[in-house]
């Protein structure tokens, strides 16, 4: 379970965080949408403990992370997975290395072992046999797949998504979508989400938290979220630009 | 004026601190983590092997030219055959170990710390965080051990490779006498001038190793950001060689002298 209260973080003067709180059950799948710059990379980095919170506590299992230095939170992300943005892929190290890096770096899992679980998961993502590959040689999209590869092979209790279908077409999103759903069906995580792409957010969530202002702004199920008449979250959901004025342009 | 003072005072005392935690952390998982030979032999290979060019260079012809001005000098007062001797300590004692230094800060350092400033604007620091490895226990120990231990022997190579061009040169063009000069080099060589140079390649390659790491871990975002972390590697690293070796020659005569 996660349990998020009262979090704070600011870069110089711009506050990006100012007091989020919620909670997600375990086996929960959660969408957080907001605006783009409006602290939602920066607050799925803070639940991992990527990024330390100015104030506030983050509970994972009853355990609170905020005070915690680098070396104790190893052992507590040995629960999650990350999806990033970039998918993140060491440049160095072909598909099946990044794959099976860090089963290969606590050396308890046999090397075939290793190289069997790999291939299960390339096939999970619809990418059988590019094991020799390296990064370099694949498409916004196969990175993806492969750095969701790499986030589910040890089988953590959490994933964690950060923009999963950002640059990506409408088919290569769509495929994202479902293999997170797919994912979440089959290792039964618990699933967190950052996205503004709301298409996405409805198909692979069950609830949707809206980050406004540095706080949680609406705490919904997806269906609630888009039938909403409230303006702040009508307008992002629908799209809904300010209007700009002819002067703006002179 | 002074705000700009206290900003620049305030940054590098903050810089100051965190690459001192970073040191922190080697020691720490110096004792703790297990180191990977694997990555320390690529790294050796990487800074080893892949310096050699630059490293023959750089030895061979700081012996040689050292070699012609001092014979110039000594002609002149009858002293040909202290030649090789005064390139000897030189090479031995300063010039080997802060050139191989220099050079090395210049192609390796510059190189740490442009790749993992890219590491850590593709995010590729934090996806090793997420999945339960500490970047020093991953990235940092191996360059650090493999600069402690690689840059004596490329400094023991180098000054080698001078002395040898110098006494060619000596010998064949210059027409100092070959055993006298040899005589004379070996007599006037301290196993502690060598002994001298060697400490302060550690120290040297240490720092290279930290200050690499450190800056390319820290880089600001955008391409700028690895530029200019790349820059304050190499030039840092210098400055610090420079000044160390100083200290250490300072340091190193009252002790061992």
């Amino acid at each position: 379970m996660i349990e998020v209260r009262n979090v704070k973080k600011s870069f110089g003067s711009l506050r990006v965080l100012n007091g989020v709180t919620f909670s997600i059950e375990k086996g929960e799948a959660v969408t957080i949408i907001g605006r783009s710059g409006g602290g939602k990379s920066i607050l799925l980095k803070v639940l991992i403990g990527l990024i330390t919170p100015d104030a506030g506590e983050i509970h994972i299992d009853g355990e609170n992370i905020a005070g915690m230095d680098e070396r104790q939170l190893l052992k507590v992300r040995r629960k999650f997975g990350m999806l990033f943005q970039g998918a993140a892929l060491f440049d160095s190290l072909t598909v099946e290395e990044n794959i099976g890096f860090l089963l290969r770096r606590e050396g308890q899992t046999p090397a075939p072992e290793i190289a069997r679980r790999v291939a299960e998961v390339l096939e999970l993502v619809g990418l059988a046999g590019i094991q020799k590959k390296m990064p370099g040689e694949l498409s916004g999209g196969m990175r993806k797949r492969v750095g969701l590869a790499r986030a589910v092979i040890y089988r953590p209790e959490i994933l964690l998504y950060d923009e999963p279908t950002t640059g990506l077409d409408p088919i290569a999103s769509d495929s994202i979508d479902q293999l997170i759903s797919c994912v979440v069906e089959t290792y039964h995580v618990t699933s967190v989400a950052v996205t503004h792409d709301m298409r996405s957010a409805r198909r692979i969530s069950r609830r949707i938290l809206m980050l406004h202002e540095g706080r949680i702004y609406a705490d919904q199920t997806p269906d609630e979220i888009f039938k909403s008449q409230d303006s702040i979250i009508h307008q992002f959901v629908n799209g809904i630009a300010e209007p700009i004025g002819k002067e703006s342009f002179v | 004026m002074t705000r700009l003072a206290k900003q620049l005072i305030k940054e590098w005392f903050g810089g100051l601190g965190r690459g001192s935690i970073l040191c922190g952390e080697i020691g720490t998982s110096l004792v703790k983590a297990r180191p990977v030979w694997r990555d320390i032999v690529y790294q050796m290979y990487f800074i080893g092997v892949k310096s050699q060019s630059v490293v023959i260079i750089t030895g061979m012809f700081t012996g040689m030219v050292l070699c012609a001005q001092t014979y110039v000098q000594f002609h002149r007062v009858r002293m040909d055959s202290a030649t090789l001797a005064i390139v000897s300590i030189s090479m031995g004692s300063e010039l080997g170990p802060v050139l191989t230094g220099l050079m090395v800060a210049g192609r390796v350092g510059a190189a740490i710390a442009a790749e993992l400033g890219t590491m850590r604007v593709t995010e590729q620091i934090d996806a090793l965080r997420t999945l339960a490895t500490h970047p020093a226990d991953y990235l940092v120990v191996p360059r650090f051990l493999a600069m402690f231990l690689a840059m004596p022997l490329l400094t023991v190579e180098s000054v080698a490779l001078g002395i040898l061009a110098a006494y060619v040169l000596a010998s064949f063009l210059l027409g100092i006498d070959q055993a006298a000069a040899w005589n004379e080099m070996v007599k006037h060589t301290d196993d502690i001038d060598i002994l001298t140079g060697i400490i302060k390649t550690f120290v040297f390659g240490g720092v290279i190793a930290v200050v690499a790491c450190y800056k390319g871990m820290t880089c600001p975002q955008g391409a700028e950001g690895v530029g200019h972390a790349t820059t304050e590697a190499v030039v840092i690293s210098s400055i610090s060689i420079l000044i160390l070796n100083f200290f250490l020659t300072m340091l190193l005569n009252t002790i061992l002298r």
